[in-house]
């Protein structure tokens, strides 16, 4: 078997006295959609900042190719290529959308190929050639989401992080930019770590999922098996169990929550 | 009498420039780290005392001792931002500004014990010298009108770099947006520490372009004092607001020196803060009621 193109051991991630992370081990194989499943609140958004160096782990690995990255700062981390599409957009508002798309190339050399990756973008996301010339702090919430992923792209990135692209979003919009997400996990061979609130939509096009839980991982499977267990089910996909009584649900939704 | 105000005007207006290269100093800094450095003045008066050395006591040309107190300053902007400033960000905003307070005092103090700097006062010369170019019945000086053209090309040429140069997109982006410029993977401090060089660089091409009007010494960085309402006036933030309401000062400081009784020059620059704020409370290019939520 070949190494996981990111693998996290033991990972530990505090702010200050809270502790975000207890021990959070995974790993993401080449070349496919790996979904991280949690509630509001589970570490979802810290574990993908922990791997993009935002933060540095209290304790644990955190190997990309088979090297540590942990403690890394975050541009050397882009610059291997892991790149992060952040919860919430983060566009740069006041820069035209082209000009948030040159920034996504920042680390880059390769004129040319930036060129060739800005064609492919707009081939993805047509709508952001018409809006080019715009403020990208005046595109809509899905136009933004479009921008950020684009932006990612134009690193060239092995590997992208992505914090809950469906926030906020209609489910017709969130249908089209998971499609998309899927093409370029296809077509150009880019793997995915896909954090989501919203686990109908990513179980559906992920390899495999983990669920976590207050810091840690509860529970890992192929996104096919996952999407049978009863639990997601239950809490994440909102299929109520025949016979289930409310206050076992109840009860059991707090521990999630 | 109109070639009188022609002459107040256009003296008005080349020390605006001077007003407006401090002012864009503090917009630059304040957008990058939301950090007000009230050594700016001492920036540009630092920067003129290494355009006085390399001119009078050196002998080279203006245009090399201007080129290398530009190149001085960006290095000494870009180590305080190195040595003290970065090690107190996350601090509250008042810390870094005692710290940039600071940093002024030390700077004044450090002139004064050089040798050969002291607490003299020194003249820079032009090239430009006592010309003077006939305008009608106005006489108009040549220094002014290098100042005005000098300030204008400097600004043509931090447009371009702004709006075209990967570098100084990356430096807008990081001030807009900081976590996102590390999430692509923009090296934040390095950039900021840049950015304290450019506002460095900036003030020394004020300092110099104001010596040969104000004469150099160790206190005319109290200048500051008159560029942080051109910031203000502009809205704190803005960078073609900085040298419009540099420029704005400059020419009202001039015509009240004159037309007005003896004391209104010293206030100008704060009644027109003042007036200013009261109808466009967040300066005339404001940005905050754009900015996202
Ligand atoms: N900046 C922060 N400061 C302090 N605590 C934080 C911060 N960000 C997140 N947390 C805490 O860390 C835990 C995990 O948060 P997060 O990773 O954002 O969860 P998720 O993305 O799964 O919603 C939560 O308990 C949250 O309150
Ligand atoms: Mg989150």
């Amino acid at each position: 078997m070949t190494i996981p193109i990111l693998q996290l051991a033991n990972v530990e991630s505090n702010y200050g006295p809270v502790q975000a992370l207890r021990g959070v081990s995974l790993s993401v194989a080449e070349g496919q959609i790996v979904t991280v499943l949690g509630a509001n609140g589970a570490g979802k958004t810290t574990t993908l900042k922990t791997i993009s160096g935002i933060i540095a782990p209290l304790k644990g690995q955190v190997k990309f190719r088979g090297a540590d990255i942990q403690g890394h700062s975050p541009d050397t981390i882009v610059r291997a290529g892991i790149v992060h599409v952040p919860e919430g957009r983060e566009v740069f508002p006041l820069l035209s959308v082209e000009d948030n798309l040159r920034m996504g190339a920042f680390i880059r050399r390769d004129a040319d190929g930036v060129a060739k990756d800005l064609e492919a973008v707009f081939g993805y996301f047509p709508i952001l050639r018409e809006r080019a010339k715009q403020e990208a702090g005046q595109l809509s919430g899905g136009q933004q989401q479009m921008l950020a992923i684009a932006r990612a792209l134009l690193a060239r990135p092995a590997l992208i992080l992505m914090d809950e692209p469906s926030l906020g979003l209609s489910p017709k919009l969130t249908k089209e930019i998971f499609d998309i997400v899927v093409r370029i996990n296809r077509e150009r061979g880019v793997t995915i770590l896909l954090v989501e609130q919203n686990a109908h939509m990513a179980l559906k096009i992920a390899d495999f999922g983990y669920v976590l839980e207050v810091g840690r991982i509860v529970m890992e499977d192929t996104g096919a098996k996952l999407a049978e267990k009863d639990d997601i089910k239950e809490f994440y996909l909102g299929m109520k169990a025949a016979g289930t009584r409310g206050a076992r649900r109840w009860k059991k939704k707090k521990l999630w929550r | 009498m109109f070639s009188q105000f022609l002459q107040l005007f256009l003296a008005g207006v080349a020390q605006g420039c001077v007003y407006a290269l401090v002012a864009l100093g503090f917009v630059l800094i304040y957008k990058a780290t939301e950090t007000v450095n009230f050594a700016q003045g001492d920036l540009m008066m630092l920067g003129a005392f290494f355009g006085l050395t390399a001119s009078a006591i050196l002998g080279w040309p203006y245009w090399a001792a201007i080129l290398f107190a530009i190149v001085v300053m960006a290095v000494v902007g870009m180590l305080i931002e190195r040595i003290v400033i970065r090690p107190v960000l996350g601090y509250p905003t008042f810390t870094v500004v005692m710290i940039t307070i600071g940093v002024g005092y030390i700077l004044r103090g450090v002139v004064t014990m050089v040798p050969g700097w002291g607490t003299e006062t020194y003249s820079l010369k032009t090239p430009f010298g006592d010309a003077v170019l006939r305008f009608g019945g106005a006489v108009l000086a040549m220094e002014q009108l290098a100042t005005i053209a000098l300030t204008a090309a400097l600004c043509l040429v931090l447009y371009l770099f702004f709006r075209f140069a990967k570098l100084g997109v990356a430096m807008q982006a990081t001030s807009q947006n900081q976590l996102a410029a590390y999430y692509m993977g923009i090296p934040v401090q390095r950039v900021n520490m840049l950015i304290w060089g450019l506002a460095a660089a900036v003030a020394a091409f004020g300092g110099i372009l104001l010596a040969p009007v104000a004469f150099v010494h160790s206190n005319m960085g109290f200048i500051g004092l008159k560029a942080f309402p051109a910031a203000v006036v502009g809205g704190f933030g803005s960078v073609p607001g900085a040298v419009v309401g540099g420029l704005i000062i400059g020419v009202v400081e001039a015509l009240a020196g004159f037309y007005l009784p003896e004391g209104f020059k010293d206030i100008a620059a704060y009644v027109v803060v003042l007036v200013v704020l009261l109808f466009m409370p967040s300066g005339i290019f404001g940005e905050t009621a754009r900015k996202k939520v």
